[in-house]
């Protein structure tokens, strides 16, 4: 294995501050190790001209003494960003061919501090599901498998292909977005971390959009710290994102004392779900037992509205995907369907739409155009909208009264095989987020950090949960967790 | 609430997405357990509740009503699956 493409984002940038590598070295690695790795389908678009060519432009800055902290660090860039003159279709076959004459601004401001390209990775059709199993690409791969056993296992949805690239070191850190738990979860089912940053916390411009006002982007690392430097280069005000919060932006790196003495933890007893395996009630009862050690006072809360939050999102979700998803019309990109002869515009759009989008995502499109259909929309989009303010209101209590973060488990359980979930019908693979989309749906910033093995050796996460824009306290407190809990098992290496 | 096979042709066509007269079956049955699971939030009290506009309470930036980008008629038609004379093509729209 390559020990560079294995190193953190910290350690490599203090790597190439000191001259001990080079960026062109660290590139050559990842690139390298993603060509070995094609059995995981994580890298869906390679850009290694481009990457060379943007680790020497970094060596070269790196020489003359100007390093902001991504400088020469091969990144992974979920799908769903637009990058100029690169592939950017949020694995649809609907952008097939799909070319962006622009750049997100997320990536922008990584390519701006001298960060390295090394391709596009895969991920649910327009982010919609949780194992990366509706993309056009085929399934991404976790690199992790149950012991003794040769199953290919889901790395999670819908920024599959960005966990599996960071869990196997095919890069260092990648980025991901979240609309229901789609950072989150995907990273506890590699062994990662994933931060969701508070919605506006970073610009949504130029990420192909889903649904507007829950989704986010954020970094999927190695470790807390990672997060911390990558929320730096990314975060801040756009113009060009008129939800983008214009407040000033901490440095998240130093505020990881590892101090969180006094810090109230709450743990919201709706969270306990039935059937929830025996393995994650235990891990989040010492995740608490960490935490208190470490000096924070555990405190038992309710969130009285969570049983609502998924058939909220549910309805949410879809409804502005439907409206989001317009634009794809066979009329300014991507795919056109052929047509017969007389067809008009209609058919081109009908046609266009069956043959460019997949199952989950025309059955999301369809199930918004309903709830906001005449006669519907109040009672399914309106009272949704009613029930997220409740359940925003069920946070708002909890910090009011003095809570700092919220302690709870990533996901329901480890991840699941590959066409496990096929035969259930579409409700069981939306459980999956039952832990996350609250946050979501309430605008917070979350983060899961890798916190124990299940009983096969699957990684399993815990999720922590903080108040809007404090990205450090929390990524703190979750430093505080990452230490306690020594998470540092990495998958074998059956792929390569 | 149960969608009938009509009310899902009906919204297969508001969605303009094809969908075969065989499959519409399959799809209204999708849409019923989806729905039936939204079903539980008319168990939820939100009298002199407000329906949640923003996630985050900011007011809006307002900025100067001026042009700040143009002249890239190339750069918007070049992704277009038919572009001719500076336009993007459809089929014919008007009889």
């Amino acid at each position: 294995m390559s020990e560079l493409s294995s190193l953190t984002l910290a350690a490599a940038r203090d790597g190439l501050r000191k001259g001990e590598i080079t960026a062109t070295e660290l590139t050559e690695a990842c690139l390298s190790e993603i060509e070995g790795a094609s059995a995981l389908n994580a890298f869906v678009h390679n850009t290694p001209d481009l990457a060379r060519e943007q680790a020497a432009a970094a060596d070269a800055r790196l020489k003359s003494g100007d390093a902001p902290d991504l400088c020469g660090i091969p990144l992974g860039i979920k799908d769903l960003f637009c990058t100029k003159g690169v592939a950017s279709q949020a694995a649809s076959r609907i952008l097939e061919g799909f070319s962006p004459e622009y750049e997100s601004t997320v990536t922008s401001k990584l390519w701006d501090q001298g960060a390295v390209m090394l391709g596009k990775l895969n991920m649910d059709e327009f982010a919609m599901g949780s194992s990366n199993e509706t993309s056009v690409y085929g399934n991404a791969i976790n690199p992790w498998r149950r012991d003794g056993d040769g199953a290919d296992l889901t790395p999670g949805g819908s920024s599959g292909g960005s966990a599996a690239a960071v869990a196997a070191d095919l890069c260092l850190a990648a980025t991901g977005t979240d609309t229901g738990g789609s950072i989150r979860q995907p990273a506890a089912f590699t062994g990662i971390v994933g931060l969701k940053p508070t919605y506006g916390r970073c610009s949504r411009w130029g990420i192909v959009a889903f649904a507007s006002s829950l989704d986010q982007a954020g970094p999927m690392t190695k470790t807390v710290q990672d997060a911390a430097i990558f929320l730096n280069a990314i975060a801040g005000h756009d113009a060009k994102d008129s939800t983008s919060a214009d407040l000033a932006v901490p440095d998240f790196e130093a505020m990881l004392t590892g101090d969180i003495r006094g810090k109230k933890i709450g743990i919201p007893k709706e969270y306990h779900m039935e059937g929830m395996p025996a393995e994650i009630e235990a891990l989040w009862a010492q995740g608490a037992d960490m935490l208190r050690d470490a000096g924070a006072e555990i405190v038992e809360i309710s969130l009285p509205h969570t049983k609502y939050a998924l058939p909220t999102y549910y309805v949410i979700a879809p409804a502005e995907a439907s409206s989001n998803l317009a634009r794809y019309d066979g009329v300014r990109y991507g795919h056109r369907a052929k047509l017969a002869q007389g067809d008009g515009i209609t058919e081109m759009y009908e046609k266009t739409r069956a043959e460019g989008f997949g199952h989950e995502v025309q059955r999301r499109v369809m199930v918004g155009t309903y709830v906001l259909s005449a006669g519907f929309y109040d009672a399914y989009y309106n009272r949704a909208r009613k029930v997220r303010s409740l359940i925003k209101r069920d946070f708002e209590t909890v910090f009011s009264d003095g809570i700092d973060a919220i302690l709870t488990p990533a996901t329901p359980s480890a991840a699941f095989g590959l066409g496990e979930m096929t035969e259930a019908d579409p409700v069981q693979m939306y459980l999956n987020d039952v832990f996350t989309v609250t946050v979501n749906l309430a605008g917070l910033p979350a983060i899961s950090v890798p916190a124990g093995r299940d009983s096969q050796g699957l990684p399993l996460g815990l999720q922590l949960i903080g108040k809007p824009w404090e990205e450090g306290d929390l990524l703190n407190q979750a430093q505080v967790l990452e230490r306690a809990a020594g998470f540092d098992a990495k998958p074998a290496r059956w792929w390569a | 609430m149960s969608i009938d096979i009509e009310t899902a042709a009906k919204v297969a066509k508001l969605a303009r997405i094809r969908v075969e007269d065989d499959a519409l079956p399959a799809l209204a049955a999708e849409f019923n357990t989806i729905l039936g699971f939204i079903e539980q939030l008319s168990e939820v009290d939100v009298d002199d509740v407000e329906p949640m506009v923003s996630v985050t309470p900011m007011r809006l930036k307002r900025r100067e009503d001026a042009v700040s980008d143009g002249d890239i008629q190339d750069k918007v038609l070049a992704n277009a699956p038919d572009a001719r004379e500076g336009f993007f093509a459809v089929p014919k729209v008007v009889e």
